[in-house]
């Protein structure tokens, strides 16, 4: 059971932020990293927001409590987004407690590396159905209140790999690939109704996701260093405000240069 | 639950496509959905208030069928059988 949070009358304002329409912003995979970093920059300008976990119960915890802690309003969501009957449940549950979502930021992700002849059937779904899949159904779920309320923010975390090689991550980079080319086609199918469909792509981000992989990296990024997850939440920020209203179909690539 | 009557639907089906934008009076069964100026997203939009009330889903390859507004009212009256 939830304890009642604190609720500032004028939470939107008083964090500055410019969610002064009804309605929430869900963050999916936001139990840490770059999700958990989305769910506080989205908190901090003013969306009570679902924070979606799969199984780190406990870090989703922290992220609401930090985001309460701030003067926002966040609710922990359960749920695998990889299963086809994922999505209805934690859009009702947040719809229930914070309105219709009028921004959602799609990052739940997996990596399960490996040269391609080395990648089981298993590996190749289980990253496909989490990266790409569970985008598109969480992307259609969401649409039909967006349409209807003629606005809305979706933000695919994709990545670099999607457009350049990375060899070891055959599944990956067809994942991240297959989420920037979903969100052009679906930027354009919805742009006449004032819903926005962007991707940003990391280059390499210091999360628990990458931290085998940081030290060797960083040598060839120009910025000499990893991104942070906030570098990531920046870009996520600014293409969910009303500010990027003419901004569809992107991908804003945040890699230090990397890909440059 | 009883199949909804012909009456029912049609009445639905114009008050959906009234809140997109045509003029009431412009709504008749013969109507075209191009005349009315009613994309395929206004059909989707029409589609989520009709499977909300009758649990007719109209999916992509059939929603290119309908031409009119009694393509539709008929469509739905039969799936809702």
């Amino acid at each position: 059971m939830a304890t009642e949070p604190a609720e500032p009358a004028d939470a939107a304002t008083a964090n500055g932020g410019d969610a002064a329409r009804e309605g929430a912003a869900l963050v999916t995979g936001a139990s840490r990293g770059i999700g958990a970093a989305c769910a506080a920059r989205l908190a901090a300008d003013g969306w009570p927001v679902g924070v979606n976990f799969r199984s780190d119960a406990e870090g989703a915890e922290k992220v609401v409590a930090a985001i309460e802690a701030a003067g926002g309003r966040a609710i922990a969501l359960r749920g695998d987004v990889s299963d086809p009957e994922a999505a209805e449940p934690l859009f009702a549950e947040l719809e229930e407690a914070f309105g219709p979502v009028m921004v959602l930021v799609n990052n739940a992700g997996v990596r399960a590396d490996g040269l391609v002849s080395q990648i089981q059937d298993e590996q190749w779904d289980q990253v496909i159905d989490t990266n790409l899949s569970a985008t598109f159904r969480t992307t259609r779920r969401a649409l039909t209140p967006m349409l209807r309320a003629r606005f809305g923010r979706i933000v695919n975390i994709a990545s670099i790999v999607g457009v350049k090689a990375n060899p070891g991550q055959a599944n990956y980079a067809a994942s991240k690939a297959g989420v920037i080319g979903m969100t052009k086609t679906i930027a354009a199918e919805v742009a006449r109704r004032g819903v926005t469909v962007n991707a940003v792509s990391p280059g390499l981000v210091e999360t628990e996701l990458t931290e085998d992989v940081v030290a060797e990296m960083v040598k060839e990024i120009p910025a000499r260093r990893a991104g942070t997850p906030e570098d990531v939440a920046a870009c996520v920020g600014f293409l969910a405000s009303e500010e990027a209203s003419y901004v569809t179909g992107v991908t804003l690539t945040v890699d230090g240069g990397l890909s440059a | 639950m009883a199949a909804p009557t012909q009456e029912a639907v049609e009445e639905k089906v114009i008050d959906a496509i009234a809140d997109l934008g045509p003029e009431r009076s412009e709504i008749t069964r013969d109507a075209s959905f191009e005349s009315l100026d009613i994309d395929s997203l206004d059909l989707v939009e029409m589609n989520q208030v009709v499977d909300e009330e009758f649990g007719v889903q109209i999916k992509g390859e059939d929603a290119q069928k309908l031409k009119t507004v009694g393509d539709a009212i008929d469509f739905i009256v039969a799936r809702a059988e």
